[in-house]
């Protein structure tokens, strides 16, 4: 065995293992619960893409998930059965959200897919396998990280641009009363170890440190021993460790064998490091040696008001409540009473921990299913984990500087946080915390600390996204006047354009009337409307419907424009009288007053227009227009029709949308009866 | 949440520490010291530190029913007890009783509660009673030190020891402060004040110092200084707070007295500074008041330091016996611009981020 | 009489001394900034709702730059006030109640999209553009982009626009603040807790 210096990370803590009680027994097998709650998303990363539909027929290993995109995991099927539902249901997840879960009913059976079971998806020869093939089985597998956040491994496996020269193990499991890990170690080092040899292979790291605190001594000699084993690997080294928490956070536990540290912000593959979880090392060699997906895990249940705390090999989506069934769960014992902002006040309820006392999380409910990093379902009696005081006032004891793993100062950003100082938060470097839980252990005020860091942290990711989202609206916006600026540049270059044309025409027109008018002495007087229609500007020669609607929009458009400047100039004049000073030039009222005048004339010159185009509009126009309000008309009935319907189920369920419709429904009525008067007015001008 | 089962925040384990725990150990921790004050000064302290605490408790279950808060949670904390005990032993022994009640009361509504209670006040409390009697009461400050006298042996000068019932009658008679016979100035007021006109040699073999056979070198103050030593290591071996501090403040004071100190003829030696006056209480007790010290580690350290030269310079050319009070006040006042500049470095970090945020765009304000 | 004479020659050359540094350091460390509206544009919340009377937030940054007072933004509520009372160097002011209220959660709008007849007006209305679709065509709204300004509920003729709070994901969920577990100052008297008087 070679030597290894070992370095420290600052600060950690020593709390109660508790690790025995659950070490008694070996590894059980958890009967074939009824039914599975499978979340899609139990990884980082998209969630993946459901391949079933209910009522599908599914056999032990079938992929019923697939991954949707780059970081995204695939979901098998942990036994035989039917699909019954895909559906919402609660997440096991601090927040209590939803998220889409596929139900399935077990068969009994458990029957596998015909191709693990003949084995002919194993790779037989591994080690000497083509890489890319490698990472495909382990993607194809689902295979995330089990230790904590369950990234997906093929993923960290395939980022190859970074040479990695160190094969990081962990196998410290510093949290109390976890011991998945240990029993794995201990039942299961030989499958590990092969585990470690593809992963080595994969990264082709000069050298692998598999880390194990030193209070697990079986493990480290199951290990030491299956190494022996396989003899060849003489560069895997298994490392006796201090025990000190949290020397299993991957940062620390790099820092403790290496030396080395994570950049800030940064991944260890940074730094040539790459670090895998023992289970999930287990869980690479069954699906590269035997094709197996990733289906069961080993989950410790323990805590005392569990009467056998044990090791259980668990299939995932198991709900808790089948687990605690199966383990002895004392509900009375588990009771714990929560304060409720004063010591009078306090609320009594069972309380079960997914994960360990130091990072996991209550669960809300034991319908709640085991996901891939479900390492361990704790239930701890009052007395065993006693509920915090009242949290007493920040004494800057620094009891928390000493134990942060992660070098900050946590009383300082306890102080940002609660006065939502979140720029000096930042500034004191919280988006460095591992919420390891250290300093709220030691806080002698009992104040919860790691609560306030993650609010402060989803505080700062919250307003950061504000920032670049209303960044982004300004752009937006700015775009949009530009572009509305850049329209009515456009529209005013064709509104001159058309006046000069128009101006040319009533020359023409005036000329022409000047020729008639000394024609007309010389003709009969019967030529006069032939006159006026033949020389009529080239738009009024060709009239369509079109032009007729255009010219009504802008004749609008003009009206309004008029009525506009004449308030301006109201207003203006006004607000002079108002000043006292009657007389006095008003600024800007000649300009107002010019605008008026060349409106009003734009508004006549139109209102020619039309009157002339009207004249010569074609009579068919009305049918196609009688058309069209019919349509509308029934457009609109439908519309109303939904419209009602909607009131009335909002009506019956008594939803606060319901002001919100019938002010929508009365909307709607007023237009269909408008629509109605106009098909109305439009039957008698026709007839 | 509505749900059937119980929903916390993690951890959920605890250390079980608690703040009334670690004010209650530092209390323990002053026993060794309030010991041999009593037997060296008699039972002056002791009276002191029984009617500081009564007043305290007393002031802080007023201010908190006046401030609406529950009263029993935060007595319970030990903290209105601790700033009464260091105030009782900071005292000095038969000062009138009416100094001592101003002094408490002071600091625990003004030092204390005016700023929003425990953890929230800028300046230690303690000190900030300390100095107000200091500034406004020189005459019982200055005269009310006895010189020392042993219990049991009998006293140097003075053939008879001064009970408790007399020791009750000199605190609370209010006027007369100590008659002559037991006053008597503190080793480093008297060094100083000989040291206008004698040598060292001379002063040294004054019955204060080591010139009497029933005393080491500065009159029984430094078997004071060594218990409160030995309070304060043990405080630090239950990591109560850590040994920046206490070890900056003795290294400062040291440092500066050893430069000074080798004219011993114009200056008092080290051995003085170290072990007289209140130097041990205050570089283990009362600069270690976490909450109104620096917190980073380096900041404790230049912290300590700065209290320990405030201190050497005080005591030097100032006027005042003591100087620890003030050297502690004057550096509560730096102790958040310190915190500022000296951030740890944090994992992963190439190095530490000191100063002010950095606002690019508030940067330059305008008006 | 010299003795007063010094001390005032003293204190004004101390005076000019000081002065003089102080003139040059503002001078050389002078900071190059945004010009004043720009930074106020910064701070507004940019949902370019009209609340405050002006056609967008770029407006009544200028206006503010001119003299507007700066609580007449609903949106961007509390904070924003605060944030440019700061830039200001003002004292803040309460939000101006006549301009609307600040909402408690982030709304996004949405469009019952089988109701909507295409008729683009609430494209038109859109102060950012987030809102696609062509004219006779089911709109929708790009949800990432939406402010939640309202602007485009009213002029909707079938009222097929909704606006709802923004979801709650596992991406966006974090925990609240620990209020009520802290004893420190701010808890109320335990009897007061009890009745409910706060
Ligand atoms: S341990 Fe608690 S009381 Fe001590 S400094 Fe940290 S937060 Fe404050
Ligand atoms: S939770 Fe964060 S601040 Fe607290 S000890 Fe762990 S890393 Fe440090
Ligand atoms: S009220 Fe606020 S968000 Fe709305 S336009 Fe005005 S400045 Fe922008
Ligand atoms: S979609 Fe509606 S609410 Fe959203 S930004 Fe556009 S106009 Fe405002």
């Amino acid at each position: 065995m070679q030597t290894i210096t070992l370095h420290s990370f600052d600060g950690g803590i020593h709390p109660q293992e508790n690790k025995h009680q659950s070490t008694q027994t070996a590894i059980a097998q958890l009967p074939l619960p009824t039914q599975l709650i499978i979340p899609i998303s139990q990884h980082i990363g998209a969630p993946a893409d459901v391949t079933v539909s209910v009522g599908d027929s599914v056999l032990k290993g079938q992929q019923i998930a697939k991954p949707k995109g780059f970081i995204s995991a695939a979901i098998h099927a942990p036994t035989s059965g039917k699909v019954v539902a895909i559906e919402k249901r609660e997440l096991p997840h601090s927040s209590g959200l939803e998220g889409i879960c596929i139900i399935l009913d077990t068969d009994g059976k458990d029957q596998w897919l015909e191709e693990i079971n003949n084995g002919s998806l194993a790779i037989n020869e591994y080690l000497e396998a083509d890489n890319e093939l490698l990472i495909n089985r382990i993607r194809d597998c689902g295979i995330t990280g089990m230790g904590g956040a369950g990234f997906p491994t093929a993923v960290k496996m395939a980022v190859q641009n970074r040479t990695i020269d160190t094969l990081i193990i962990n196998g410290a499991e510093c949290e109390p009363y976890i011991t998945s890990d240990d029993m794995l170690m201990r039942e299961r080092a030989l499958e590990t170890l092969r585990g470690v040899q593809i992963l080595l292979k994969l990264t082709s790291a000069k050298s692998c440190l598999i880390g194990i605190e030193d209070n697990k001594p079986e493990a480290i000699q199951a290990m030491e021993d299956a190494l022996h084993k396989i003899h060849r690997e003489h560069h895997i080294a298994v490392v006796k460790i201090p025990t000190k928490y949290p020397s299993g956070g991957e940062k620390q536990l790099i820092k403790i064998l290496t030396g080395k540290e994570v950049p800030s912000a940064g991944i260890p593959a940074d730094i040539g490091i790459v670090c895998q979880n023992v289970g999930t090392c287990e869980a690479v060699y069954h699906a590269v040696a035997e094709g197996k997906p990733l289906i069961s895990r080993i989950t410790t249940i323990t805590g005392e008001s569990i009467e056998q705390p044990q090791n259980v090999e668990v299939l995932i989506g198991t709900p808790v409540k089948d687990l605690l069934g199966y383990a002895g769960f004392k509900q009375e014992k588990s009771l714990f009473q929560k304060l409720l902002g004063s010591k009078s006040k306090t609320e009594s309820k069972p309380r079960i921990i997914m994960g360990g006392p130091m990072m996991g999380f209550t669960l809300s409910s034991d319908e709640l299913p085991i996901l891939k990093s479900s390492n361990c379902i704790l239930a701890p009696s009052q007395k065993e984990l006693p509920a915090n005081d009242l949290a007493s006032a920040c004494i800057r004891c620094g009891l928390c500087t000493e134990a942060c793993p992660a070098e900050l100062l946590p009383q300082q950003l306890y102080w940002f946080s609660k006065a939502g100082e979140l720029d000096k938060a930042e500034q004191h470097n919280i988006a460095d915390c591992i919420e390891c839980g250290a300093c709220s252990y030691v806080c002698p005020s009992q104040i919860p600390l790691v609560q306030y860091y993650r609010h402060t942290k989803g505080a700062i990711k919250d307003e950061r996204a504000a920032q670049q989202k209303s960044d982004r609206s300004k752009i937006r916006f700015e775009a949009r006047q530009a572009r509305l600026d850049r329209e009515a540049a456009e529209k005013e270059a064709k509104r001159q354009a058309r006046a000069a044309a128009a101006e040319k025409a009533q020359a023409a027109k005036k000329a022409a009337a000047a020729e008639a008018l000394s024609k007309q002495t010389t003709e009969s007087a019967e030529g006069v409307d032939e006159n006026t229609s033949t020389d009529a500007p080239a738009e009024t020669k060709n009239p369509e419907p079109v032009d007729l609607e255009k010219l009504q929009k802008q004749l609008d458009a003009a009206q309004a424009g008029l009525k506009k400047s004449m308030d301006k100039v109201a207003e203006l004049k006004a607000s002079a009288s108002e000043d006292g000073v009657e007389n006095a030039p008003i600024e800007n009222l000649d300009v107002f007053e010019k605008a008026v005048a060349t409106r009003r004339d734009k508004v006549k010159l139109l209102a020619l227009q039309i009157a002339e185009a009207k004249k010569l509009a074609p009579p068919v126009k009305k049918e196609v227009s009688r058309e069209d309000i019919e349509k509308k008309l029934r457009a609109q009935q439908d519309r109303l029709a939904k419209t009602k319907e909607r009131v009335d189920l909002a009506k019956e369920q008594g939803l606060d949308s319901l002001p919100a419709l019938q002010k929508g429904l009365d909307k709607q009525m007023q237009k269909l009866k408008e629509l109605e008067e106009e098909l109305a007015q439009f039957d008698k001008a026709g007839a | 949440m509505s749900s059937n089962f119980v929903n916390i925040t993690s951890p959920h384990a605890h250390g079980g520490n608690s703040t009334s725990r670690i004010m209650l150990l530092v209390i323990l921790a002053t026993v060794p010291g309030i010991i041999a004050l009593t037997y060296f000064f008699g039972w002056g302290n002791l009276i002191n530190i029984a009617l500081a605490s009564i007043t305290a408790i007393i002031c802080e279950a007023l201010i908190l029913t006046i401030r609406k808060r529950p009263i029993s949670f935060f007595l319970k904390d030990n903290s209105a007890l601790l700033t009464a005990v260091l105030l009782g032993i900071a005292l000095p022994p038969f000062a009138p009783w009416w100094v001592t009640v101003v002094a408490v009361s002071f600091s625990m509504v003004f030092a204390k509660h005016l700023y929003g209670g425990l953890g929230n006040n800028p300046f230690n409390p303690a000190m900030v009673g300390y100095a107000l009697v200091l500034i406004s009461f020189p005459v019982q400050m200055t005269t009310s030190w006895a010189s020392p006298f042993f219990l049991s042996l009998g006293t140097i000068g003075v053939e008879q020891t001064i009970s408790f019932t007399e020791s009750l009658q000199v605190i609370f008679s209010g006027t007369t402060s100590l008659s002559d016979a037991f006053s008597g100035a503190t080793p480093l007021d008297t060094y100083k004040h000989l040291a206008k006109n004698e040598t060292a040699n001379e002063i040294l073999q004054g019955p204060l110092f080591s010139g009497s056979e029933n005393n080491w070198f500065a009159g029984g103050w430094e078997f004071v200084n060594i218990a409160f030593l030995v309070g304060g290591l043990a405080l630090l071996a239950l990591r109560i707070f850590t040994w920046h501090i206490p070890f900056s403040v003795l290294a400062a004071l040291g440092t500066c007295s050893m430069i000074f100190g080798w004219d011993a003829d114009l200056y008092v030696p080290w051995s003085l500074h170290i072990f007289t006056g209140a130097t041990m209480l205050g570089a283990f007790f009362i600069a270690t008041d976490p909450v109104t010290a620096s917190t980073t580690p380096l900041g404790k350290i230049i912290y300590g330091a700065g209290i320990g030269i405030l201190i050497f310079v005080i005591r030097t050319w100032g006027a005042y016996p003591d100087a620890v009070a003030f050297a502690v006040l004057l550096m509560n006042f730096a102790a958040p611009l310190i915190d500022t500049y000296t951030q740890p470095r944090t994992y992963g970090h190439d190095k530490a981020n000191r100063g002010l945020p950095t606002k690019p765009d508030a940067s330059d304000k305008e008006g | 009489m010299s003795s007063i004479l010094i001390a005032i020659t003293l204190l004004a050359t101390l005076a000019i001394i000081f002065g003089a540094i102080l003139g040059f350091a503002a001078v050389r460390f002078k900071v190059e900034g945004n010009p004043i509206v720009d930074q106020i544009d910064d701070l507004l919340p940019q949902t370019q709702c009209g609340q405050c009377s002006y056609p967008g937030c770029k407006p009544y940054a200028e206006a503010i730059a001119a003299g507007e007072s700066i609580n007449k933004c609903p949106p961007g509520g509390e904070s924003t006030i605060i944030a440019l009372a700061d830039l200001l160097g003002v004292e803040p002011e309460p939000l101006d109640a006549e301009h609307g209220a600040e909402k408690d959660v982030p709304m996004v709008a949405i469009i019952r999209e089988d109701e909507c007849i295409g008729c683009t007006k609430c494209i038109q209305a859109c102060p950012i553009d987030a809102i696609m679709g062509a004219a006779k065509q089911m709109h929708t709204v790009i949800a990432d982009e939406c402010t939640g300004c309202d602007l485009c509920v009213e002029p909707c003729p079938v009222d097929c626009i909704d606006m709802v709070p923004v979801e709650t994901t596992l991406q966006n969920w974090h925990w609240d603040k620990p209020e009520n577990l802290i004893a420190t100052s701010e808890q109320p008297h335990e009897e007061n807790l009890e009745q409910g008087v706060h």
